[in-house]
C-alpha cells in the first residue's frame, strides 16, 4: 500500500529540478515575475493557516466533485439509454459529439445569460463540459461487457441484481475508474474557468485576485493548491484501480 | 421406455437480426429427437450446421420460430427461471470470469443460486478436486492451461448438480491428448452422478467415444442420421460406423429422411 503512495526517485529529481531552475529565475528576473520558491511554499502554507481561506479551495474541489458527480449521474443515464436503443444513439451521439467541441468559455457565457445562482452555474459548466466525454467512457464500458460471459451467466438464471453485480459492475468498473481520472483532470482545468461567473470563493476567484494584486507567488500557490488535489485523487482512483484489478496477469515485457 | 427428459418437435429457428446476410436463414429446420433420463447423446456436425443453436434453444437462451421444445415437460424458453440449478452449460470457450479465482468461479453457478458462502465454496473445492485441480483453487483463470480452465468450466457445471449437462465442443480447442483425458473423466462424471448429457462435438472419434448415441447433424439443424454404437462391436464395425458418420456430415451420402423422425 504504501509502495504507491510514495513518490519514485525520478519524480523527486525533475520536481528538484523544476524548483531549481525556478530558484535559479528568481534570481535573475525580479520577484514579481519570478519569485523565489520559499515564497511561494509559504503562501501555500498560508492558504492552510487561514480558515477563510481553506474555505476557498475546499469551495472550488467541492464544485470539481459535483459537477463530476452530476456528469457520471447523467452520462450513465444517457449511456444506458444509447446501449439499450439504437436509434437513440444514433440520435445522441452527433449531438453529444457536437457539444464536445463547445469550448469552456463558451458555456461560461451561456450559463450567466441562462442562469442566475451563482453556484448553478458553476455546476452547470462543469457538467456541461464533462458530459459527453463521460457518456461515452460509460458507454464504451458498458459495451465492453463479454457476450460469452453474459450467455454463461444466464445459463445459470441469474436475478437482474445477481447478474449486475456479479458480471456488468465487475465488468464496467476499470473502466469507469479511467473516465473518472481522465474527467477529474478536465474538470480542474474548466473549474477555475467557471468560477469567473461571478463566484466570490474558490481557487479561481483567489487566481483573478491574485492577478490583480500582482501576486505571483500566490497565484502560483493557488495553482499548486489546484494540481495537488488533482493529483492526489488520481493516485487514490489509481489505488482502487490496483486493488480491484490485482487479478491480471502481469506481463513481464512491455510494448 | 420412460417419458424422455427433453423433447424437440418440429423445431425450426430463423434468425432475424440486424445482420442482413444471416436475417431469413434457418439455423435449425424442423428438429425433432427425444432424449431419455440418462442418456449420454452425442451430436456431430460440420461446423455452422446449427448445433450451438440447438443448445441455446434447449438451454431456454433462445425461443424457438417454430415447434415445440420442451425438457423435464416444460418450455425451457418460458419456464426461464423454473430451470435453475436443472441444467448446466459447458460452453466452447471455457468463460471463466477472469477476475475470479479457480474456486469462485467453480461457485458462480451456487452464488447466483443463493447457497451460503461457505457451503458454496466447499461444494466448489470439492469439485475442483475431483478433477484433479488441488491445489489450483486460489489461482486466477489466467495461471491456469487450457485444460486446467476448461476443468473449472466442468467443475462449475457439475457443481450446481443440474440434472441435465450440455457441452457444446468443450474440448475442441484442446490438444488431443489432454481432450482425449478429460472426455474419459467426463463420461465417469455424467454415469457416475446420473446426469443426462448432450455432447456437443465435430469431431466423429470423440462422438463414438462418448455417446450411446449419435445425432448427425446437417444444416439447416436437421438429424441426418441417427446411430447406436452398441452395434458396433468390433473395430471393423466401428471403422465402417465412422466412414458412414463422415459421408453424411461431408454430404457425401443422402441423408435418408426416416431417420429424421426417430
Ligand atoms: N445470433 C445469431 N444471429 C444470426 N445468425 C446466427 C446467430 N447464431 C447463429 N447464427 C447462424 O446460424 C447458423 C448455425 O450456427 P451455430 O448454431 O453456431 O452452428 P454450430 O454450432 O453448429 O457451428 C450459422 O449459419 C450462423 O451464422
Ligand atoms: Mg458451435
Amino acid at each position: 500500500m504504501l509502495r504507491h503512495l510514495s513518490l519514485n526517485k525520478e519524480t523527486i529529481i525533475a520536481m528538484a529540478a523544476l524548483a531549481l531552475a525556478w530558484q535559479l529565475a528568481s534570481m535573475l528576473f525580479p520577484p514579481f515575475l519570478f519569485p523565489p520558491v520559499p515564497a511561494i511554499v509559504e503562501q501555500f502554507f498560508n492558504i492552510f493557516r487561514s480558515e477563510s481561506l481553506l474555505l476557498n479551495a475546499v469551495a472550488t474541489l467541492a464544485r470539481i466533485l459535483g459537477g463530476l458527480v452530476g456528469a457520471f449521474a447523467l452520462g450513465t443515464m444517457l449511456a444506458l439509454v444509447m446501449a439499450k436503443w439504437e436509434k437513440a444513439h444514433r440520435h445522441l451521439y452527433p449531438v453529444l459529439h457536437f457539444n464536445q467541441g463547445i469550448p469552456a468559455l463558451s458555456w461560461v457565457v451561456i450559463s450567466i445569460i441562462w442562469f442566475r445562482n451563482t453556484e448553478f452555474r458553476i455546476w452547470f459548466i462543469m457538467v456541461a463540459t464533462t458530459l459527453p466525454a463521460f457518456t461515452f467512457q460509460i458507454l464504451d464500458a458498458y459495451r465492453s461487457i463479454s457476450k460469452d460471459l453474459l450467455e454463461m451467466s444466464l445459463s445459470f438464471r441469474p436475478s437482474r441484481y445477481d447478474l449486475f453485480r456479479t458480471l456488468i459492475l465487475p465488468t464496467v468498473v476499470p473502466g469507469i475508474l479511467t473516465a473518472w481520472k481522465v474527467n477529474l483532470g478536465n474538470a480542474s482545468r474548466v473549474v477555475v474557468v467557471a468560477e469567473l461567473v461571478g463566484a466570490t470563493s474558490g481557487i479561481g476567484y483567489q487566481l483573478l485576485l491574485m492577478q490583480q494584486l500582482f501576486n505571483m507567488a500566490g497565484a502560483l500557490a493557488w495553482t499548486l493548491m489546484l494540481v495537488l488535489f488533482v493529483l492526489v485523487v488520481q493516485r487514490l482512483i489509481t489505488l482502487i484501480e490496483d486493488h480491484v484489478l490485482t487479478y491480471r496477469a502481469a506481463a513481464e515485457r512491455g510494448i | 421406455m420412460s417419458e424422455p427428459i427433453i423433447s424437440f418437435r418440429q423445431v425450426s429457428k430463423c434468425f432475424t437480426g440486424k445482420d442482413a446476410r444471416a436475417a431469413g436463414q434457418f439455423a435449425v429446420k424442423d428438429l425433432s429427437f427425444d432424449v431419455t433420463a440418462g442418456e449420454l447423446v452425442a451430436v456431430v456436425g460440420k461446423t455452422g450446421c446449427g448445433k450451438s443453436t440447438m443448445f441455446n434453444l434447449l438451454a431456454g437462451l433462445l425461443a424457438p420460430t417454430s415447434g415445440e421444445v420442451r425438457v423435464e415437460g416444460r418450455d425451457p424458453f418460458r419456464d426461464f427461471a423454473w430451470f435453475r440449478g436443472r441444467i448446466a452449460v459447458v460452453f466452447q470457450g471455457d468463460r471463466l470470469m477472469p477476475w475470479r479465482s479457480a474456486v469462485r468461479n467453480v461457485a458462480y453457478g451456487l452464488e447466483l443460486h443463493g447457497k451460503p458462502k461457505s457451503e458454496r465454496l466447499d461444494v466448489a473445492r470439492d469439485w475442483l478436486h475431483r478433477l484433479g485441480l488441488q491445489g489450483h483453487e486460489n489461482d486466477y483463470p489466467h495461471a491456469l492451461s487450457g485444460g486446467m480452465r476448461q476443468r473449472v468450466s466442468i467443475a462449475r457445471a457439475f457443481a450446481v448438480n443440474p440434472d441435465i449437462l450440455l457441452c457444446d465442443e468443450p474440448f475442441s480447442a484442446l490438444d488431443e491428448l489432454t481432450s482425449e483425458g478429460l472426455r474419459r473423466e467426463f463420461v465417469k462424471l455424467v454415469r457416475e452422478n446420473n446426469k443426462t448429457s448432450i455432447f456437443i462435438t465435430h469431431s466423429i472419434n470423440e462422438a463414438l467415444q462418448l455417446g450411446s448415441r449419435i445425432l448427425v447433424f446437417r444444416p439447416p439443424a436437421y438429424i441426418a442420421l441417427e446411430v447406436h454404437t452398441a452395434q458396433a462391436t468390433n473395430d471393423d464395425e466401428r471403422a465402417q460406423l465412422k466412414q458412414s458418420i463422415l459421408a453424411v456430415m461431408t454430404g457425401e451420402a443422402a441423408a435418408t429422411d426416416g431417420e429424421q423422425r426417430a
